[in-house]
């Protein structure tokens, strides 16, 4: 569900399409990104309970590719995989990019994301209900804590991101 | 102790001559020891049958059954209030309580009984009610047999009766508006009784045809009928006193002959569970409340002896 | 006894601070086990984080509600003592109880703690609430969502104590307390497990059409059009067939959410002494503007002011909504 890119990826925005991206350069990145979260937000993990155990798949329907999440403190797994060749999973998110930041930083609420349909998911619903309630206790922003990372160009990235999807409600949850 | 076989209130809107019929069949032929009175879903109900209920009661006292007039199970209106005082302040007939309205006029330590609307759950409210003159209880249909054990059990200390649905659909809500006068349109206030049309419950299918639930004015039963036939046996082991038959559109002297057959040992469990099947009545049995299970399930025979 | 106190929701630790900053008077809220009626995956607090929460109410003027409004089922009693026990180290305000087995044990050891009536007592009537007062010492009723204003009005007249009504959000529809619906489809209870359509028995598939089915356990509970939005996933908000209407239909209601917003001043005038927001399940988000549109509308109609209604009103974000039963008996 950490589904922030960061810089080098930000690079790479203007000629996003349906072509298979190089996802390798991705990847420590993204293990980063999860480490420092689990860090900073410990609590986020425990209320996960028995799903820490739970592999999610993330799929970024206007991006080339979905994010394999398994939220496991003692070996975390975020990672770019490519839509043809999803890992083996029990539960589904599917949604834009600008929904899904919606949802983890808790701009806009869960239910009325799903009910609106704007949100897809699948699988084992009870995983996906227990990430969204877990997110939802993390205060402040998790996307400005991932952003910040990558120090003004992540926040600029980040920016640029949230931009990209202009209908979407939380285009203005970073002002 | 074999349990007692008791006939619940007729949950259905049937016309009063229907009824009259039906109580008159259950005095003559019924191998029932209690029968409950009276309306306990629909208060507009009531005008219907109430003033039959003195000779019906007669007629099954003379058949050598003992009589409870049940109350409503939902009180809100000036009419549903006053029935409630009024069954309170009465002498005439043992009653069952179905609502905390009616507990509110009780006399300090008068005997009544308490019904299934009533959510006891467990040990500590039989406890409760037993102190303010409760002297039998029935318990939700949800409630799992691994709960009724301890409430048998302290049941049994504290001397009084306890009771379980054994057949007939599960009641699995009650809403303030009625869904059958929502189903054509109307309003409870204007309902012109359109459930007298459904005398065993009006249907609702899912979207994919299957049989799910039935509706009966305020109240939701389950498609399927209970049947705990099987676990009567560990029933009467557990201390439970009575066996309660809910009346359904179907032959209920037969129903209650299978089930009178199993208590009294004349029959066993694998027997009187044939019986029933034979019966082939139109909805399917269930027993999943009972073992901890999805209600609509029907668990089989062996895995309710380890119970 | 002042009245317009706002009873606020959280299922999390953030979500009490967020109540509690954005105006909240109270908040409700429950362990992480089935003495609580949202007994969800993900939600409600630990002991420590519910004290933690008391501290931060506290400090803030604000209380909190211990929801200990499920049916212990025999056997299983020891758990709501526990919570009961714990609700008074942790120095809860309240307790918002049901079964008459856990209202009388702490009545008993702890008669100075106040006790509120949980909507899944079903307690309709003047009767049925002078019961629990009488016996148990109740301080407050939380009415079911099924009276009018003036039927309303007349219950106060004759009870011993206050009337909490709930204003906002989901809007039950069976009484509350008496619901096995769940428990048919699934085998988890929600009076004995504090849960109602638990996510793990949820499932929604897409057929090639692109219509969505809602399932829970075995049954479909509704299925949706292409372009049409998905509805909860409980029974009672589902739509199913039957001769009279063959083509499917809301059975019970049409997806709809309860907004009184309107009704605040007739609310307050009837002595309703509490307004309560539902949806611990929901997130901060809705938390967040929820008690702040709320807040804002009571101080304006305490102050003499008309409230800002429109506000209220584009909250339910599209969902129609209705005023349900405390407007006209037709509802019923």
């Amino acid at each position: 569900m950490m589904n922030i890119l960061p810089e080098p990826l930000a690079r790479h925005l203007p000629s996003l399409s349906e072509a298979p991206v190089p996802l390798l350069p991705l990847q420590p990145l993204l293990y980063r990104i999860v480490r420092r979260v689990a860090r900073e937000h410990p609590e986020l993990f425990e209320r996960l309970g028995k799903h820490q155990r739970t592999d999610f798949v993330i799929d970024l329907t206007d991006m080339p590719f979905a994010l394999h999440l398994r939220p496991y403190p003692p070996s975390l797994i975020l990672r770019a995989v490519r839509r043809d060749r999803l890992p083996r999973h029990k539960a589904s998110i599917a949604g834009d990019f600008a929904t899904l930041l919606g949802l983890l930083d808790a701009e806009v609420d869960g239910d009325a994301i799903f009910f609106s349909r704007d949100l897809v998911i699948g699988g084992d619903t009870e995983a996906v209900v227990t990430l969204r309630n877990a997110l939802d206790d993390v205060e402040g922003s998790i996307a400005d804590t991932v952003a910040s990372m990558f120090g003004p160009a992540g926040r600029l990235a980040l920016n640029k991101l949230a931009a990209r999807s202009r209908t979407s409600p939380t285009e203005d949850a970073f002002e | 102790m074999q349990p007692r076989l008791t006939l619940g209130p007729i949950q259905y809107f049937w016309n009063a001559d229907a009824k009259q019929d039906f109580y008159a069949r259950i005095a003559d032929e019924a191998p029932v020891d209690t029968v409950y009175l009276g309306e306990v879903i629909c208060s507009k109900r009531q005008p219907f049958f109430d003033d039959r209920i003195a000779e019906m009661a007669e007629r099954l006292t003379r058949a050598g059954k003992r009589v409870v007039h049940s109350g409503l199970a939902e009180v809100m209106l000036k009419r549903e209030r006053k029935a409630s005082r009024d069954m309170a302040m009465q002498d005439e007939l043992e009653f069952e309580v179905n609502n905390a309205a009616g507990l509110f006029h009780l006399a300090e330590g008068q005997p009544h009984r308490v019904g299934p609307y009533m959510n006891v759950y467990n040990e500590e409210t039989l406890a409760w009610m037993v102190t303010k003159g409760a002297t039998h209880v029935t318990v939700p249909p949800e409630l799992p047999g691994s709960s009724v054990a301890v409430m048998a059990e302290a049941a049994t200390r504290l001397g009084v009766g306890l009771e379980v649905q054994v057949f007939g659909r599960a009641c699995l809500a009650t809403s303030a508006r009625c869904y059958h006068a929502r189903a054509y349109g109307r309003t409870k206030d204007n309902c012109q009784f359109v459930c007298e049309e459904h005398p065993d419950g009006m249907e609702l299918n899912t979207r994919q045809g299957e049989a799910f639930l039935r509706v009966n004015g305020i109240q939701t039963l389950s498609h399927s009928y209970v049947n705990l036939v099987a676990e009567i046996p560990a029933m009467a082991a557990m201390g439970v006193t009575d066996l309660r038959l809910m009346p359904q559109s179907v032959d209920m002297v037969a129903v209650a002959r299978i089930f009178d057959d199993l208590r009294a040992g004349r029959v066993g469990a694998e027997e009187a569970s044939a019986a029933l099947d034979a019966m082939d009545l139109a909805a399917p049995f269930s027993n999943g409340f009972w073992h901890g299970e999805a209600g609509h399930r029907r668990i089989a025979v062996k895995a309710a002896a380890l119970v | 006894m002042t009245t317009g106190e706002l009873v606020c929701p959280a299922g999390t630790p953030a979500a009490l601070r967020t109540a509690v900053d954005a105006g909240a008077d109270s908040i409700y809220c429950g362990f992480q086990n089935a003495t609580n009626a949202r007994n969800f995956p993900g939600l409600n607090f630990t002991p420590k984080e519910l004290g933690e929460a008391v501290q931060y109410a506290h400090a803030r003027s604000a209380k909190v509600l211990l929801a200990l409004n499920s049916y212990p089922p025999a056997g299983k009693v020891a758990l709501w003592r526990e919570a009961a026990d714990l609700g008074a180290a942790l120095d809860v305000d309240a307790y918002i109880v049901a079964d008459m087995g856990v209202a009388r044990y702490i009545a008993e050891t702890q008669p100075d703690r106040r006790l509120h009536l949980s909507v899944q007592a079903a307690a309709a009537s003047p009767d049925a609430i002078c019961y629990y007062v009488r016996e148990f010492g109740v301080k407050r009723v939380v009415l079911p969502r099924i009276l009018t204003i003036p039927e309303i009005r007349e219950i106060k007249a004759e009870i011993p104590c206050e009337i909490e009504t709930f204003i906002f959000g989901n809007h039950g529809l069976m009484v509350e307390g008496r619901c096995s619906l769940t428990n048919y489809a699934t085998g988890l209870s929600t009076n004995m497990d504090g849960v109602c359509s638990p996510a793990h028995l949820v499932e929604y598939a897409k057929d090639d059409a692109g219509n969505l089915s809602t399932r829970l356990g075995p049954f479909t509970i509704d299925r949706f059009g292409p372009q049409e939005s998905a509805g909860y996933p409980t029974i009672c908000k589902g739509r199913y067939c039957n001769a009279a209407q063959p083509k499917g239909y809301y059975a019970f209601e049409e997806p709809i959410s309860l907004n009184l917003s309107k009704l605040l001043p007739d609310l307050m005038d009837a002595g309703v002494t509490a307004f309560k927001i539902e949806g611990r399940q929901r997130s901060r988000a809705y938390v967040k503007k929820v008690v702040a549109a709320f807040r804002e509308a009571v101080d304006d109609i305490r102050a003499g002011r008309a409230p800002k209604l429109a506000d209220l009103a584009a909250l339910t974000e599209g969902q129609k909504q209705t005023e349900g039963a405390f407007k006209t008996k037709k509802w019923r």
